[in-house]
C-alpha cells in the first residue's frame, strides 16, 4: 500500500476485466448527509470507524464541489468559498481518479448523492449512477413502508444493486 | 453536457406504467370520503389531505427527476413551467399552464382546465367547504420543498365550487441554501 508519490502503482491493480467486479463499495447519501445506504464488495483496507469513514466521505464531497464551484472560470457569479449555496447553482464534478481507485460522483436535485468507487480504469459511470438512482426510486422511495430520511433495508434494492455492479466493465 | 429537459412530459407518460383512469378517481373518491367520515370536520379533511399530498410529493419529486431528465432549473419560472408541462402530464396525465405572475417572480398560477380527480363529484351542501383536490396542492408543495424551495399553495378557483377552472396559487416563500449539516468537528 502507498499513499504518495510513484507514478506506477505497485502493485498495479489488475486492469479492469470485461467480467465486472471493478466496484470497491457505494454510498447513498441524503441532503442531511445521513448515509442511507453503504455497500462494500472489495475494501481490504479499513483505518475508520463506519461513521467516521461515512462523515469523512460526505464533507470530501461537499467541499470539494464547493471548491469546484468556486474555480469554475466560466462563471461570473459565485460566492466565497464555503459560502453555502443554493441546490443547482455553480458547477460540479462527477469523477475523480487516483492511481489506485476512481471515484464517481451524482447529486440529484433533491439531495440525493450517489457515490460508488471503482477500479480506477473504469469508463465514465455517469449513466450507471443515473440508473442507480432509478433503481433506489423503484425499490425504495416507492416502497410505502419506508419513510424518507431513514437508513435503506431493503433486501430486494441491495440484491439488484449488487447484480448491477458486478457487471459493470 | 446534461440532456436538455424536456418541454413536455407525453413521451415520459407514454412510457410509464399506468392504471385505468375510473379507478383512479373512485379510489380518490372513497378516500376523501372516508377521510369525511373519520373527521367530521371539513377543515380537518382539508388539512389531511394537504399533509397526504405533501407526503406523497417528497416521494414522487426523485421519481420525477430520475424519469424526466430535468437536472436543474435556472429560475422560479422555469421550476413553474417544469411543473405544469412535465410534471401534471407525468402523473395526472395532464397539462397545466402558468400565468398570474407577480412583479417579482415568486407568484404565479398554475391553470387546469382538465382534472381527472373530480370526474363524477359534486359537492353536496354539507361540503361547501371542502377542498376536494388539496391533495395536489399538497404534493406540489412536498416535491418543492424537496428542491429547495419553501412554497404556499392555496386554491384560488376550484370548478367543484362552479369557477371555470382550477387555478392553483404557488408562492415561493424561500429558497434554503444547502448548508454543512454536521455541527460538531471531531
Amino acid at each position: 500500500m502507498q499513499f504518495f508519490g510513484g507514478t506506477e502503482i505497485s502493485p498495479s491493480p489488475p486492469v479492469p476485466t470485461a467480467s465486472g467486479n471493478n466496484a470497491h463499495m457505494m454510498y447513498v447519501f441524503n441532503r442531511n448527509g445521513v448515509c442511507l445506504l453503504y455497500r462494500e464488495w472489495n475494501r481490504p483496507l479499513k483505518t475508520l470507524s463506519p461513521q467516521q469513514d461515512h462523515k469523512l466521505m460526505f464533507g470530501l464531497l461537499f467541499s470539494l464541489k464547493s471548491l469546484t464551484a468556486k474555480m469554475d472560470p466560466t462563471s461570473v457569479d459565485k460566492g466565497n468559498l464555503g459560502v453555502p449555496q443554493l441546490p443547482g447553482q455553480g458547477c460540479s464534478f462527477h469523477s475523480f481518479r487516483t492511481n489506485t481507485y476512481k471515484l464517481s460522483f451524482m447529486e440529484s436535485p433533491s439531495g440525493i448523492k450517489i457515490i460508488l468507487v471503482t477500479h480506477p480504469r473504469t469508463g465514465d459511470l455517469r449513466d450507471s449512477l443515473k440508473y442507480i438512482y432509478n433503481l433506489y426510486v423503484e425499490y425504495v422511495v416507492k416502497n410505502p413502508l419506508y419513510s424518507p430520511g431513514t437508513l435503506i433495508r431493503s433486501e430486494l434494492f441491495n440484491k439488484t444493486v449488487d447484480q448491477y455492479v458486478r457487471g459493470l466493465g | 453536457m446534461a440532456p436538455a429537459a424536456p418541454k413536455s412530459g407525453d413521451v415520459i407518460f407514454a412510457s410509464v406504467d399506468r392504471v385505468n383512469a375510473e379507478l383512479f378517481t373512485l379510489t380518490y373518491g372513497a378516500i376523501v370520503r372516508q377521510l369525511i367520515t373519520d373527521l367530521e370536520e371539513v377543515e380537518e379533511v382539508n388539512k389531511q389531505l394537504d399533509q397526504m399530498g405533501y407526503n406523497i410529493g417528497v416521494r414522487l419529486v426523485d421519481e420525477f427527476l430520475a424519469k424526466s431528465n430535468v437536472s436543474r432549473c435556472v429560475d422560479f419560472r422555469e421550476t413553474a413551467e417544469v411543473i405544469a408541462k412535465v410534471g401534471f402530464k407525468m402523473f395526472l396525465g395532464v397539462t397545466a399552464s402558468v400565468t398570474n405572475w407577480d412583479a417579482e417572480g415568486t407568484t404565479c398560477s398554475l391553470i387546469l382546465e382538465d382534472n381527472p380527480l373530480v370526474d363524477f363529484v359534486e359537492l353536496p351542501d354539507t361540503c361547501q367547504g371542502l377542498h376536494y383536490c388539496n391533495i395536489l396542492s399538497g404534493v406540489v408543495r412536498g416535491a418543492l420543498e424537496m428542491v429547495s424551495m419553501k412554497t404556499e399553495v392555496t386554491w384560488l378557483r376550484d370548478m367543484l365550487r362552479g369557477d371555470d377552472i382550477f387555478e392553483l396559487q404557488v408562492k415561493l416563500l424561500k429558497q434554503v441554501p444547502e448548508e454543512y449539516p454536521y455541527k460538531d468537528d471531531e
